[in-house]
Parts: structure tokens; C-alpha cells; sequence
């Protein structure tokens, strides 16, 4: 690919495509910078060079290491209801299942893209008044949203399986029910575990932030420090967060390789 | 798929599997103090919550315009940005590039650590460094693209064909020729196709960023919803939902007549 190979028709996209950076790049509203100052983030970045280890752990339930815990219970409790309630919608919404009845696919679809399109965010706050803040707001926002995001990629799965092994069985004299468990569930049950595990790294990362809104977990502690400019014990709530999604991601793909 | 792979072959196996997960479930709800009666017993809760939330206020629309103009320009400057910085990065990351193991996983090893903070806590740690509004917005978004996209950028280089590297090697072209010539024309494709994939995700996440202070439309979001006023949280979202499927749509036609 040479320079003067280029078309002329490009050029024009990528000028207007320049002139639109540019156009962005002007009309921001720069205002809030002009409260930075250097000393301040010299401040900011002495404070982070200094965890308080002191807040790891103290024995009262509100320290680094039970919250982190706790996060994880809400990721998991959420990953796993999700996981469950999410089969049910996949036999309703994979169009494979119901070839008499393709309208019967289309409402499973479409409940499962309204229930995917709200943000977690939403969701939390939603919960929080339904159930009042604590952590089981966040397990109930986090399994709602991942029914949507799972029924998606399982009713995928699905559809996109091999037809061949279906008609294989269908021709011994299988019915219904006897494909679904000899064929597609031991077909399917790996790569739905592989989604459910990559929907846990997923929850985790999520709880660790619906704490902003009171719903639980380690966002709450970290949301406070923030505002109160400790800067230590933001450093170390957000060392704990990074070392345990670390070693979360770490742990999960080894198990997901193994699953392939 | 063989017969032994079936459900009925291995079953202590899959008993001890269900009994660890049954664990998983009993340990976390007791972790968490989930009590799922709450939900039934509190749905009066519920239903006057939906009583509102389902008469949207749409004479606010007008009002909301700006904003929403506002986090999608955040979105689009925060992709391009992050997207440029993580081009020279994800070619550092790649043996191909570097010729070196060590430099390419120290480099991994952090692209790694800065895709691990969720990018909600990214923006409020922003927020109280920088400053509330939209450049921190900006900051925030570019950062997280930065890690997301620099990561699936490194496995694409990664996996292209070695041919051309060898062949302009061989007549004598230089680090920079070969990366011009040889690697770079081979993944431009997936590039452009990452890059709107990652601003389809901020415009989803930038709606919410200003609920921490980081400008747009989620600043007034997290008004309306600490007054209350849940006709215009349901305005709101919907807008936002419309922004975001007309978003996904446009950016599915040209990916596709990219590739």
C-alpha cells in the first residue's frame, strides 16, 4: 500500500472525518481543568505511593478484606441466578426450538434485549428502592442485567449449533426431549459454562463500582475515600480491586482453556 | 462429540460440581444477607415506582438534546484518543514488533493492570483529581479504550501472516518500513472495526458516567433521580436507549462496509 495508491474518495471521508475531531476537539468545554493545579496532583500521586495497610483488614466487617468478599458473593449470587433464569429464555427465544411457532422466538428475543439494554447502573438504582440499599440490591441488579446479556449469547450458541448431530439422533428415533439431553445439553453445556465464567469476570468488575449508588460492596468505602481526598485509603481499596480482578481473570481463563 | 462426553458417563463428577456450586450459592447468600422474599413483599414499592416511571415527561425532551450531543461528542473524542495511544502501545506489546519477550510482557503486564479498573471508578478517581465536566469525561473514556482496544489490537498483529515481515526484511527494509509495509496493511481492517466496536461501548458507558460528575447526560440523570422526579428519569433513559441502538445500528453498516 503505497501513499499515491490511495483513493481520492478517501481522502474526502478522512478530511471530513479530521474536520469533525477537530470540531469536537474546540467545542468541549475545557473549564473544570482550570481548577487543576501541579501541587494538588503531587499531593494526589504522594498519597497513592502510600497504601494504608492498616485498613486490609481490622476484624469489624468493614474492612478491605471482607468487602472485597463481599463483592465477590454479589458477583457470584448475581452470575448464578442469571445463569439459571437465563435457560429458561434461551428455550423460549432460539428460533431452532420453535420452527412451528416463530413468533414465540421473537417476544423470548425481545425480552431479552430489553432486559440487556437498561445499564446495570440503572438497575441498581431501581433495586435500591424496591429492596433498600445493601448488597442484595446489587445481586438483584446484576442477575437481571445478566439474564439479558446470557439469554443473548446462549440463544446464539443454539441456533448456530450443528444441525447434523440433531438429525442424526432424530433419525434413531429420538424425540424431543431425548435430543435436548443426549445432543444439545452435553453439546452446549461447556461453552455455556465458558459465558457463565466470563459473565463472573464481568459481575465482579461491576459490583466493585454499584457500590456508588449504595447497593453493596467495595464501591461505597472507595466512593467516600474519594470524596474525602484520602488518598491512602483510596490507594488501597484500589490495589484490592485491581490484584483481585487480576487473579480472577487469570484464574477463569485458565479454567475456560481447559473447557474448550 | 463421542458418547462418554454425555451426562450420564462421569457422574460423580458432575455431583461434586453441582454440590460446589450449591456452596458457591449458599455461602454467597449468606454473605450477602440476600433475602429473596423482600422482592414479593416489597412490591408496592415496585409497582409505584413503575406507576411513574411509565408516564414519561416528554415535554423535557428539548432540554435534553444538548447533553446528549455533549456525551456523544465525550464518547467520540475519548475513542479517537484512545485509540491513538494505543496503537504505538499494542505494537510494543507484540513479539512481532519488538523482537524482545521481556519488554512485551512488562508491556502486557500493564495494559493488563489498567484494563482492571472498572471504568465508573476510573471517572470518579478523575473526577476528584481533575475537576466535574466533560474533559474529564473525555479523560476517563480515553483511558479505559486504551486498555480495551489496545488489548484486542495485540492479539490481531499477533496472529498475522509472517510472509510479508520476512519478505521486506529480506530486501533490507528497516523497523519502521516493515511495520508500514508489512504489518500495519494486513490488520487495518480489524483496527477500524475495533474502533467502532469501542465507541459503541463508551457511548453505552458514558451515559452513566455522569452520574459520578464526568459530564453529560448523566449529570442531569442523577439530578432527577436525587429529586425524585421519575418522569424524567424515564425520559431520560429512553432517550438514552434510542441513542444507543441508533448508534449500534449506524456503526453495524459502516463496520460492515469496512470489511
Amino acid at each position: 500500500m503505497m501513499v499515491k495508491d490511495i483513493k481520492k474518495r478517501t481522502w474526502v471521508w478522512c478530511s471530513i472525518f479530521m474536520a469533525f475531531v477537530l470540531l469536537a476537539l474546540l467545542t468541549l468545554d475545557y473549564s473544570s481543568l482550570s481548577t487543576f493545579s501541579l501541587t494538588m496532583g503531587q499531593e494526589v500521586i504522594r498519597g497513592l505511593s502510600k497504601p494504608d495497610w492498616s485498613f486490609f483488614y481490622d476484624g469489624s466487617g468493614e474492612d478491605l478484606f471482607s468487602l472485597l468478599l463481599l463483592t465477590l458473593a454479589i458477583a457470584c449470587l448475581g452470575t448464578l441466578i442469571a445463569a439459571v433464569l437465563a435457560i429458561p429464555i434461551t428455550l423460549i427465544s432460539a428460533a431452532n426450538l420453535w420452527q412451528s411457532a416463530p413468533w414465540v422466538a421473537k417476544i423470548g428475543k425481545m425480552i431479552c434485549n430489553v432486559l440487556r439494554a437498561f445499564p446495570e447502573l440503572v438497575y441498581a438504582i431501581i433495586f435500591v428502592k424496591v429492596v433498600g440499599p445493601g448488597p442484595f440490591a446489587g445481586v438483584m441488579a446484576i442477575g437481571v442485567h445478566q439474564i439479558g446479556m446470557l439469554g443473548k449469547l446462549f440463544t446464539e450458541e443454539m441456533e448456530a449449533m450443528n444441525d447434523h448431530l440433531i438429525e442424526e439422533a432424530q433419525a434413531v428415533g429420538a424425540n424431543f426431549w431425548q435430543t435436548m439431553f443426549f445432543v444439545r445439553v452435553p453439546y452446549l453445556a461447556p461453552i455455556y459454562s465458558s459465558f457463565a465464567l466470563n459473565h463472573f469476570e464481568i459481575a465482579v468488575r461491576s459490583a466493585a463500582t454499584l457500590g456508588l449508588v449504595g447497593a453493596g460492596g467495595i464501591g461505597a468505602p472507595l466512593i467516600f475515600a474519594i470524596q474525602t481526598r484520602t488518598w491512602s485509603k483510596v490507594s488501597i481499596i484500589l490495589l484490592g480491586v485491581v490484584v483481585t480482578v487480576f487473579l480472577l481473570d487469570q484464574l477463569t481463563g485458565i479454567i475456560r482453556k481447559k473447557l474448550r | 462429540m463421542k458418547l462418554r462426553d454425555t451426562v450420564h458417563f462421569h457422574l460423580y463428577k458432575h455431583l461434586l460440581l453441582l454440590i460446589f456450586l450449591l456452596l458457591c450459592f449458599q455461602s454467597s447468600v449468606w454473605i450477602t444477607g440476600a433475602d429473596f422474599t423482600k422482592i414479593w413483599t416489597n412490591s408496592n414499592q415496585m409497582t409505584a415506582f413503575f406507576a411513574r416511571f411509565l408516564h414519561p415527561d416528554v415535554r423535557y425532551i428539548p432540554k435534553l438534546l444538548l447533553p446528549l450531543l455533549k456525551t456523544l461528542q465525550m464518547s467520540f473524542l475519548g475513542t479517537i484518543i484512545g485509540v491513538a495511544m494505543a496503537l504505538p502501545f499494542s505494537l510494543l506489546a507484540t513479539t512481532v514488533f519488538t523482537e524482545n519477550r521481556w519488554l512485551s510482557i512488562v508491556i502486557r503486564f500493564i495494559l493488563g493492570l489498567i484494563r482492571t479498573v472498572p471504568n465508573l471508578l476510573l471517572a470518579a478517581l478523575f473526577v476528584a483529581i481533575v475537576g466535574i465536566g466533560e474533559a474529564t469525561g473525555v479523560l476517563t473514556i480515553a483511558v479505559f479504550t486504551f486498555g480495551m482496544v489496545s488489548q484486542l489490537m495485540f492479539q490481531a498483529i499477533e496472529t498475522i501472516d509472517q510472509a510479508p515481515i520476512e519478505a521486506a526484511a529480506a530486501v533490507g527494509a528497516n523497523k519502521w518500513q516493515i511495520t508500514i509495509y508489512a504489518i500495519l496493511p494486513q490488520v487495518m481492517g480489524q483496527f477500524a472495526s475495533y474502533t467502532f466496536y469501542a465507541f459503541e461501548v463508551n457511548v453505552r458507558a458514558s451515559t452513566v458516567l455522569g452520574y459520578v460528575g464526568a459530564g453529560g447526560i448523566g449529570v442531569i440523570l442523577n439530578a432527577s433521580l436525587a429529586l425524585m422526579n421519575y418522569e424524567r428519569v424515564s425520559i431520560i433513559i429512553l432517550l438514552i436507549l434510542i441513542t444507543v441502538a441508533v448508534v449500534d445500528f449506524c456503526s453495524e453498516r459502516v463496520r460492515r462496509a469496512f470489511l
